[in-house]
């Protein structure tokens, strides 16, 4: 699946605020590594149905687990705390996971 | 694009006293209702979030609280904002169980999802800055607070250098 854009959904409690800050600096981090990727933002309820169709989940607040994707949760996108290592990680999934 | 867009001087109180987590959110949310922001059920609406998800972030030394509610208890885009005079514990977003002490409050008022991005983006700028946090719960008057909230800057991808900026710095300490 060479050049096909990774997708990752964004979650957060009502996808109104936080997971439009999360989304756009993942997309920013991403790109700064040379990575494209689509972000799909939601609601935290809507994690279990939407997983399936995204290479990774990345949220900020608790989903379920055992969603058959990976799933990343973390402040660092509103706090900066451990934002780089966090994209480095994202970085690694969508390199070596996909 | 600056704060100045959407900070209004009404809606920012300095050295908030309040007993709970709670009341200070009752104070800000109140002012934006009687300034006619919000619709009256905003209040209670965003108390109820707070409670399902809460919105409580753990920084380092200084930790902030962004609470806020569904649109539809929204009139128009406001931002309210509160230094405390002494922390109050929310409950963090990401693990709800725990608590984290807070001074700082930034109340949103959104009414369209995903829209006010560069509102968000600037708090976010400001909740990466740990020298501005210091600088905000220090601040003496809302003027302060006004004046250092609108010199933030971002503007595309400035976003992403204030954020090496600010590990960058951290990586100096």
């Amino acid at each position: 699946m060479v050049g096909r854009p990774k997708v990752i959904l964004v979650a957060c409690g009502t996808a109104i605020a936080t997971s439009t800050v999360v989304a756009k600096a993942i997309e920013e981090g991403l790109a700064a590594r040379g990575i494209k990727v689509i972000t799909r933002q939601c609601k935290a309820a809507e994690v279990p149905s939407l997983a399936p169709g995204a290479d990774l989940v990345v949220t900020t607040t608790p989903v379920p687990t055992n969603l058959g994707v990976p799933v990343i949760k973390t402040l660092a996108f509103l706090t900066g705390v451990g934002k780089e290592e966090v994209l480095d990680q994202i970085a690694k999934i969508l390199t070596e996971g996909g | 694009m600056n704060l100045a867009d959407i900070l209004d001087r009404r809606f920012i109180v300095c050295n908030l006293n309040a007993r709970s987590s709670e009341e200070a959110i009752r104070v800000l949310a109140r002012k934006l209702y009687e300034e006619g922001f919000v619709k009256e059920s905003f209040e209670e609406a965003v108390l109820k979030r707070e409670s399902e998800m809460p919105t409580g972030l753990p920084i380092g030394e200084i930790n902030a609280a962004i609470p806020h509610a569904d649109i539809e208890h929204v009139l128009k885009p406001a931002l309210a904002v509160a230094t405390l005079a002494s922390p109050l514990p929310f409950r963090i977003m990401v693990e709800p169980d725990n608590t984290v002490d807070v001074r700082i409050i930034f109340l949103l008022a959104l009414n369209e999802p995903h829209a006010q991005i560069k509102m968000l983006q600037t708090i976010a700028t400001a909740l990466q800055d740990p020298l501005l946090l210091q600088e905000l719960v220090k601040a003496h008057s809302a003027e302060d607070i006004y004046r250092i909230l609108t010199q933030i800057k971002i503007e595309g991808d400035e976003t992403e250098r204030a954020g090496l900026k600010n590990s960058e710095k951290r990586k100096r300490r």
